[in-house]
């Protein structure tokens, strides 16, 4: 696989034009301050912070229980449950559920998992004709690219963009270009595809050991008009989704849509314990994908804790900068700088340089996962196993040795500061080592790191 | 394909040392909140609208204010008629025409203004979804105050399905403009009123 180049699609995106980059910043920094006011509101916040982080180490430190158990009570309500041990064989399995019910029409709600093993594209050259139901994911299917942002698909694009791309696809008035209209205009043509189709498929966002069944969240409601309408359901889930109980669900639910988007909770959070009605049938694809092996990673296991709630993207001075395109992932912003490197470490190899180290996200992570330390340390790892361009080698060598100690972190937080102020700045501005260096000044990390900025001034309040 | 096993074993070598235990998680009620009055400015937060009222004839009046060119309404509940029955249902599909969609919640969430509905309360799962507007009834003795409290009150071997749905339909896909009634219902109104037996 050839190197992902992040600091040239960053460039692309950036000099586009005057629009898109100040918008997609605007949006993501009102997600995050949104954010901000909803768990300012919770007098427990931080302390449900830690227990969702504590009971996400237990599942993640007993997994093979968990599975088991999950695996057991799926069953016995009349699931089946199919095993992929990597991106292959879960698309294969889709496929053959859907073949063995002559499934050619489908409708999708959105999945990471799916879209981390590319099953659009393997369905679709088996002439299976798959219709993504969320807006931001159709947005992003009809335009041929990845999603840029986990939870906000189509983030990176501007209302003119979705205009002229409806106009193209969807036959919308080229001079419509009120996101209302749009909507509706999406609503309209999506509906008969749900009346027709042969199988309805969803990701999960949780799934509960203790009863076998699983959870997804969405604000449109498409995830239920996928599972509630054609007969047959199929659910990819990946291994580390699961919770030990019901309970966990009151936490984790409270966490997840006030850290993405601010909102006390997505409009729908739906809950599938088994097949609807008879003559229904409900499978999961219970998937591993590299999953397993980075849980025996002892410096990043404990990226397997995300939610995915996209909150570390949203604060990401470097994500909001460079949009999510530039990571040339599944996974963009810091927590795919931390995961894609798992899949491909050369490919990824540059994304761990893609960070100003200021820790603003391992702050707003609803269960602390320490995401600059482990950003700290993939580029210690690159550096090691020389997988780095050597620009960038000159650059953070002088960071690196104060993340050597990961329990040094707060030092090293600030380390980010001297890392780049002992940078020479020709190399720095030099706009073909450095596309960041063009038309503005150096992006300043500032000396005092997000965290004493916000211990000084929220926590006085 | 891989099985289970194989699965277990990949987990199992690669399990982490250290072991975390499970922590105990309160329930954070508070004492003295007013659900009702959390429940409507909740609800409200989200798009969604709320009545007190005293019959079924009151909530149907309200809503023909509301929504005077509704044709097609179908209800979950025998409390309020609807023009298509639900009984009548051979596929899900067939509610696809429906206006204005009537379920009785089974309890209300205080916290985020939510309700709870199964395939006990919604008769066909595509009612909740396909109807483009939903009218719920509601006792409102029975909020309970918040996630924690919600999932105790659940009893998961009791249905195949359910659903905490938070106010209309919403979206803000397309330039972070926030639009209600994306896919799903586009209002939805809550009225409180006990069941009369
Ligand atoms: S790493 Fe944390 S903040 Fe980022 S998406 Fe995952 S859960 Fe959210």
């Amino acid at each position: 696989m050839s190197k992902v180049k992040v600091d040239q699609n960053a460039a692309d995106f950036i000099y586009m034009d005057d629009i898109h980059q100040p918008t997609h910043d605007k949006n993501l920094w009102n997600a995050r301050m949104k954010r901000d006011t909803a768990a300012s509101g919770i007098p427990e916040w931080e302390q449900m912070r830690d227990l969702a982080s504590q009971i996400k180490e237990h599942t993640l430190t007993h997994l093979d229980h968990y599975v088991q158990q999950f695996v057991t009570e799926a069953t016995k309500r009349g699931v089946t449950v199919h095993f992929a041990k990597d991106d292959i064989e879960h698309n294969q399995t889709v496929y053959d559920i859907l073949k063995s019910h002559h499934a050619t029409k489908i409708v999708k709600s959105k999945s990471m998992l799916q879209e981390e093993c590319d099953m659009g594209a393997f369905l679709e050259a088996r002439g299976i004709e798959l219709i993504e139901t969320d807006l931001g994911e159709r947005i992003q299917q009809l335009s041929g690219e990845m999603p840029s942002h986990i939870v906000m698909p189509a983030i990176h694009k501007t209302t003119a963009d979705v205009a002229e791309l409806f106009a193209r696809t969807i036959g919308t008035d080229p001079n419509e270009d009120d996101p209302k209209q749009l909507t509706e205009a999406m609503r309209n043509n999506a509906r008969p595809k749900f009346l027709e189709a042969h199988a309805g498929l969803t990701g999960a966002n949780f799934a509960i050991a203790e009863t076998g069944a699983f959870v997804v969240c969405t604000n449109e409601g498409n995830a239920d008009l996928t599972a509630s309408i054609p007969p047959l359901h199929i659910a990819s889930i990946g291994i580390e989704k699961i919770l030990p109980k019901t309970k966990d669900l009151g936490l984790f639910i409270r966490l997840l849509s006030r850290s993405a988007l601010g909102t006390p909770a997505t409009r729908y959070t739906s809950h599938f314990m088994g097949p609807r009605e008879s003559g229904t049938e409900m499978h999961i694809v219970l998937t591993d994908n590299g999953r397993s092996r980075r849980l025996g990673m002892e410096d990043f296991w404990r990226s397997l804790k995300c939610i995915r709630c996209g909150a570390c993207m949203n604060t990401c001075p470097v994500y909001r900068r460079s949009g999510g395109l530039a990571y040339g992932a599944t996974y963009s912003g810091p927590i795919g700088i931390i995961i894609d490197p798992t899949f491909d470490e050369s490919k990824f190899s540059e994304l761990p340089f893609h960070s100003s180290l200021c820790g603003s996200c391992s702050e707003v992570c609803p269960v602390r996962i320490n995401i600059a330390e482990q950003i700290g340390l993939w580029r210690q790892r690159m550096v090691n196993i020389n997988e780095s361009s050597k620009t960038l080698h000159y650059a953070f060598g002088a960071v690196e040795k104060v993340f050597a100690n990961p329990k040094l972190f707060r030092l090293a937080e600030k380390a980010a500061y001297y890392g780049m102020k002992l940078t020479p700045n020709w190399l720095l501005y030099h706009k073909k080592l450095n596309a960041w260096g063009k038309h503005r000044e150096l992006p300043e990390i500032k000396k005092e790191t997000f965290r004493d900025w916000y211990i000084k001034n929220r926590l006085k309040k | 394909m891989s099985s289970l096993e194989e699965l277990l074993a990949a987990i199992r070598q690669n399990l982490p040392a250290q072991k975390v235990d499970y922590p105990e998680i309160p329930t954070y009620e508070k004492q003295g909140a007013n659900l009702k009055d959390k429940f409507i400015v909740n609800l409200g937060l989200s798009g969604g609208e709320s009545y007190d009222v005293g019959s079924i004839d009151e909530a149907k009046e309200i809503m023909q204010q509301k929504l005077p060119d509704t044709r097609v309404t179908c209800s979950a509940t025998s409390e309020w008629e609807g023009s298509k029955s639900i009984h009548d249902i051979a596929h899900p599909r067939e509610l696809e025409d429906v206006d204005l969609g009537i379920i009785r919640a089974e309890f209300g969430v205080a916290e985020m203004g939510m309700i709870w509905l199964t395939e006990n309360s919604l008769q066909v799962n595509s009612l909740g979804f396909l109807s483009q507007h939903l009218a719920i009834l509601l006792d409102p003795d029975l909020i309970t105050e918040n996630m924690h409290t919600a999932y105790r009150k659940i009893d998961f071997q009791a249905s195949t399905y359910g659903c905490f749905v938070m106010g209309p339909s919403a979206t803000a896909d397309i330039g972070a403009y926030l639009v209600r009634g994306a896919q799903g219902a586009r209002s939805l109104t809550v009225f409180f009123l006990k069941q009369q037996i």
